[in-house]
Order: C-alpha cells, then sequence, then structure tokens
C-alpha cells in the first residue's frame, strides 16, 4: 500500500471541507438572516445531497474534466448541506435573551454576529464540520471513477483482480481515518463547548 | 426626560397600548407596575426602540429617534434584564466593557472603568474580573448585568424586572446597592417589576399600568394613601398603611425570666446567678408580686453582712405593663445602655422581660420566617 494513496485522499477531504466551509458559513449565516432566502437554500443543498455521489461526479466531469478538481467540487457541493444547516441552527439556538441584550446595548448586526452569535454557535457548526469531513473520506472513494486517485484505487483495484487482502487494507485505512477524524474533532467540540459556556480551563478541568 | 405622547401599538388586532401619555423627568427612579401582559415590557422597549410604536411619539431629552439608527441611542441607555444575559463566552470584565468598546474607548480605558464599578459592589477586580458568568452565583451575575449597564455612563438604564429570579435575601441586598448606586449617580431609571414591595421601596415615581393604559402614576407615598382603584389597592395589599395593628411590649418580650422569693439568702442567689448565668434576678414577694431586681454586683460589694437579699433589692429598672407600646421600650433599650426592661402584669406579678436579645429575635422572625 502506497502511502501517497492516503494523502492523495485527505488532500481531497481536506480542501473540500475548506471550500464547503467557505461557501456554507456565508450560505449559513444568509439563511438565518433572510428567512425568505432559507427555504430555497436549504432546498439547493439538500438537493445536491439526493444526487447520488457518483452521478454528481459524472455530471461534473463531464464540464470539469477528469481529475481532482472535479473530485473536490463534487465532494465540496455534497458537503454543503451540514455545514449550512449547522450553521443556521446554532445562529437560530443561541439564548434569544442573550441576543436581546447583544441588541439592546447597541450593538450593530454585523458585531453581534462576529462578538455573540457565531462564538456561540461554533460548537454547533463544527460538528457540521465533522460531519462533513466524515462523510467526505468515505464519499472521496468514487475519485476512482472520474480519474482523482486516493484509497478509492486500492479497493477498484481488489475488486478487479479479486485480491481480499487488498480490500480489506484499504477498508481498514478508510474506517481508520473516518474514526480519527470523528474522534478528533469530536474533542475540538467539547473544547468549544466548554469555552463558549464560559469555563476557564482550570476549572474546567475540576469539573471532569 | 422621557416623553412618551399617544403612544399605541397594536399586534395583529390587539391593541397593546391604547394613547399612552406621561413623562419622566431626568434624575427620577420610575417604576412600571401592573399585571402580567398589561405593556409594561412593551413600553420599556420602545424607549431604547427595541419596539417601534405604531403611532405616537418617544421623546428622549426632547429628541424623536424613529427613523433613524437606534444603535446609537441604545449604546447610551443602559439596559439589564431579568434574564441577566451576560455574555458567557466572556470574561466578567469583557461582558462588563461591552459598550465602552463599543463606543471605541481603548483597552485601559475600559480597564479602569472596570475597577471603578467592581469596587462599588464590593467585588474584587483580581478575584473577579476574569471569571467568566458560570462561575459566578445569580446574584453576582445580576450586580455584573447591573454594572454592565452602567460601565458607558448612560443617563438613563431601563431594568425589565431585573430581580425577579434571584431568591429573597439576594434580590433586597441588590434592590439596596441599585438604589444607592441611584442615588449616588444620579440615572433616570425605568424599572419595571410586579411586585409592589419592590416598587414601593425603590420608586420615586410609581407608573400603575392595566390593560395597556395608565391607572394611576404617583409617588410611592401618595398611591398608598389614595390608590386610584380597587385594582391599585389590591396590589398594595399588605404595604396599605394601617393604624389598626401597632406593636405591644408582649410581641417584644421573652417569658420565664430567672425571679427570687425576697426571703432568700444572698448565697443562694449568687449561686443561682452563676447557675443560670445571669448578673441580675427579680425579686417577688409571697403573692409573686414584683418588688425589684438584685444584681451580682451589689451582691459582692455589699451582700456578705446582709444575709437577706431584702436590702440589697433596687428599683431602678424600668417597668411597662403588658399591653404598652413597645416602641417607647424599644428606643429605650436601644438608647439608654440598659441591657433589659421589666414587663409586669397588670396585678404586678412578673410577664417577662425584654432584652436586646429578643427584640433582635422578633426582627428576625418577621423578617425571615419563625425559625432558628
Ligand atoms: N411579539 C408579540 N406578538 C403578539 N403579542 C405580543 C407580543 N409581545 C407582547 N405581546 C402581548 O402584548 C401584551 C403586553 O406584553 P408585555 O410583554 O408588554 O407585558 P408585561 O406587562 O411586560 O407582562 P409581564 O408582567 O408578564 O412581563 C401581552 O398581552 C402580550 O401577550
Ligand atoms: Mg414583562
Amino acid at each position: 500500500m502506497k502511502i501517497s494513496l492516503i494523502w492523495e485522499h485527505l488532500y481531497m477531504v481536506f480542501w473540500a471541507v475548506v471550500f464547503s466551509l467557505m461557501a456554507g458559513l456565508p450560505l449559513g449565516v444568509l439563511t438565518y438572516f433572510y428567512p425568505k432566502a432559507r427555504k430555497a437554500i436549504l432546498w439547493v443543498v439538500d438537493l445536491f445531497q439526493t444526487i447520488p455521489s457518483l452521478a454528481l461526479l459524472g455530471i461534473i466531469m463531464v464540464f470539469l474534466g477528469a481529475g481532482k478538481v472535479t473530485v473536490i467540487t463534487g465532494l465540496t457541493l455534497y458537503s454543503l448541506l451540514p455545514i449550512v444547516r449547522n450553521t443556521y441552527l446554532g445562529l437560530r439556538e443561541v439564548d434569544p435573551a442573550l441576543k436581546e441584550a447583544a441588541r439592546g446595548m447597541g450593538m450593530s448586526r454585523g458585531y453581534q454576529l462576529l462578538h455573540v452569535e457565531l462564538p456561540l454557535a461554533s460548537p454547533v457548526i463544527f460538528t457540521g464540520i465533522r460531519i462533513a469531513a466524515v462523510n467526505a473520506v468515505g464519499t472521496a472513494v468514487f475519485a476512482i471513477f472520474v480519474g482523482g486517485g486516493g484509497l478509492g484505487s486500492m479497493l477498484y483495484n481488489g475488486i478487479r483482480i479479486q485480491n481480499m487482502s487488498m480490500i480489506l487494507k484499504g477498508t481498514g485505512v478508510l474506517m481508520l481515518m473516518a474514526i480519527l477524524f470523528d474522534f478528533g474533532m469530536g474533542r475540538v467540540e467539547v473544547f468549544l463547548n466548554r469555552k463558549t459556556a464560559g469555563k476557564s480551563r482550570v476549572s474546567a478541568g475540576y469539573a471532569d | 426626560m422621557i416623553q412618551f405622547e399617544h403612544v399605541v401599538k397594536r399586534y395583529g388586532k390587539n391593541t397593546i397600548l391604547h394613547d399612552l401619555n406621561f413623562t419622566i423627568p431626568d434624575g427620577q427612579f420610575v417604576v412600571l407596575i401592573g399585571p402580567s401582559g398589561c405593556g409594561k415590557t412593551t413600553s420599556l422597549k420602545m424607549i431604547n426602540r427595541l419596539i417601534e410604536p405604531d403611532e405616537g411619539r418617544i421623546l428622549i431629552d426632547g429628541e424623536d429617534y424613529a427613523g433613524k439608527n437606534p444603535v446609537n441611542l441604545r449604546r447610551h441607555i443602559g439596559y439589564v434584564i431579568q434574564q441577566i444575559g451576560l455574555f458567557p463566552n466572556m470574561t466578567v470584565a469583557q461582558n462588563i466593557s461591552v459598550v465602552p468598546r463599543l463606543l471605541g474607548q481603548d483597552k485601559a480605558a475600559c480597564d479602569k472603568k472596570v475597577h471603578e464599578l467592581l469596587e462599588m459592589v464590593d467585588l474584587p477586580y483580581e478575584q473577579y474580573a476574569h471569571k467568566y458568568p458560570n462561575e459566578l452565583s445569580g446574584g453576582q451575575q445580576q450586580r455584573i448585568g447591573v454594572l454592565r449597564a452602567l460601565a458607558a455612563s448612560p443617563p438613563i438604564v431601563l431594568m425589565d424586572e431585573p430581580f425577579g429570579a434571584l431568591d429573597p435575601m439576594t434580590r433586597e441586598v441588590l434592590q439596596d446597592e441599585v438604589k444607592r448606586l441611584q442615588r449616588k449617580l444620579h440615572k433616570t431609571i425605568v424599572f419595571v417589576t410586579h411586585d409592589m414591595g419592590e416598587a414601593l421601596k425603590m420608586a420615586d415615581i410609581i407608573i400603575f399600568m392595566n390593560g395597556g393604559q395608565i391607572e394611576q402614576m404617583a409617588p410611592p407615598e401618595k398611591m398608598l394613601e389614595a390608590p386610584a382603584s380597587d385594582l391599585v389597592r389590591s396590589f398594595l395589599g399588605k404595604h396599605q398603611l394601617s393604624d389598626s395593628n401597632p406593636l405591644y411590649v408582649e410581641d417584644f418580650m421573652r417569658t420565664n425570666p430567672y425571679t427570687v422569693d425576697f426571703h432568700r439568702g444572698v448565697l443562694e442567689c449568687a449561686e443561682k446567678m452563676a447557675r443560670s448565668g445571669v448578673d441580675t434576678l427579680l425579686v417577688t414577694d409571697d403573692d409573686d408580686h414584683y418588688l425589684g431586681t438584685v444584681s451580682i454586683r451589689d451582691i459582692k460589694l455589699k451582700g456578705r453582712e446582709a444575709g437577706s437579699i431584702e436590702p440589697l433589692i433596687s428599683t431602678e429598672v424600668r417597668t411597662v405593663c403588658l399591653g404598652d407600646d413597645a416602641q417607647e421600650s424599644v428606643n429605650y433599650l436601644l438608647t439608654s445602655g440598659e441591657s433589659y426592661v421589666v414587663v409586669l402584669r397588670p396585678d404586678q406579678t412578673v410577664a417577662g422581660i425584654i432584652t436586646k436579645n429578643s427584640m433582635a429575635k422578633v426582627v428576625a422572625n418577621t423578617l425571615w420566617g419563625d425559625d432558628k
């Protein structure tokens, strides 16, 4: 097994999450700010998820050609839903009393978003990022069909030559990757939760 | 000065405020009170334009802010809410500094302000400034909530049931603190509550609302003297003035004081005093009539040769009779330095004594209920 396959895989997942965050965060805020746009935005990002991933990649390949760019674009669209939805939910669920206090003290809309709402919504938003990343690890397997490489090639070749140990190895690495992402980012969430609940680190240590 | 002129507010078909008119002069502590849903919060939030009126005008220092950006107005009006609303992701110092920062003050100025404010409510800066809100008790949190509203020295502060969620003791302390701060800083405070006791204690002027209209607007004494309606009267309830229940000496009295018969010997008396831990005994005759007191000091001075306590009896201690007004005795004890007053029945037998201790107990019981 080549380490480069793992790096390739991670590379695609990483950029997909970064791009979907760059697009999804503003979209989530938009969804929260404008009730009128809410339905449309959530409907569109939901739609991407209902297209079978392989089909989505195929469609994009028609426009962008085979290669990593196609994979990353596909994964990005695919990851939008959890990020947009969690950003929206996280912002919506911030205690209304805090929102009112912020407004009543004379924060502008943007200031309130940046200093109160986004920090307090960050654990929920991060959950969205984690879901997106874990999903992307699995979905990136299809990259092999549109010339993107990654761990999918191990599974594909394993199936083609009916090599069980190759299939198992590939699967094992993918599973491990997903679990590590899930666990590692889960820890970050705990940290964010603590931070937004306002416990200083010392007392949080005692609370454990 | 805050003026409401013909203010109307509707939600759908429901008219919440009907043609509201009132003026709040500068430096006054004004309390809005009334039954639930009468429009107190709605009126309050119109002042800092969290809610806009449908008709009429609200003038602040003569200026109508309708149609202008409310953000700047709000930075000059302090705002305290019942849910406290401290930002949990910010420290105490950061919470207090929010509005000064919004107004562009630098970090040093903010820090100075935080120092100054925490000092005013006896929360040491070193200990509290860098704590997070959830590390504080509810009472401490709302103290910070009040300081946060005062941080940019706004001339007006709005408070919507700020102490509603606190326990009675903490509420009492915070009421005193806020009243003190208001007197010291000369703020105009508009304060919503539905606790008449709180209103009477804090207010310079009480605005009693009902169904979106003003039922009565008056200083507390005026409202107590002449409630405008039965509703106001029922809210005043137990706070109303009445002269039907003055306090009597027996209300402050401790029964079963240590007494001794006047035939008894000096040594026996001294021994009884030592055993009971007192320095005087009440002396009675054969029919239990009160004769006076005998003190350990007199026994030590000249008791040895006396043998009997009869020549040592003193009548200097003040006596009162059951049914006497308590106020005079209480004042006497508080000012004379004497340690007790003897209460007699009409037939001159001993009913009990009033001491500073027994007075304090009664006061404590009335304040906090009858338990130790
Ligand atoms: N956003 C709203 N939509 C519809 N009705 C509302 C809204 N806000 C308030 N009301 C109604 O307006 C009336 C006055 O509300 P307000 O909150 O001012 O009452 P309040 O005097 O503060 O009562 P409480 O003592 O319970 O806090 C109530 O009947 C309430 O149901
Ligand atoms: Mg209210």
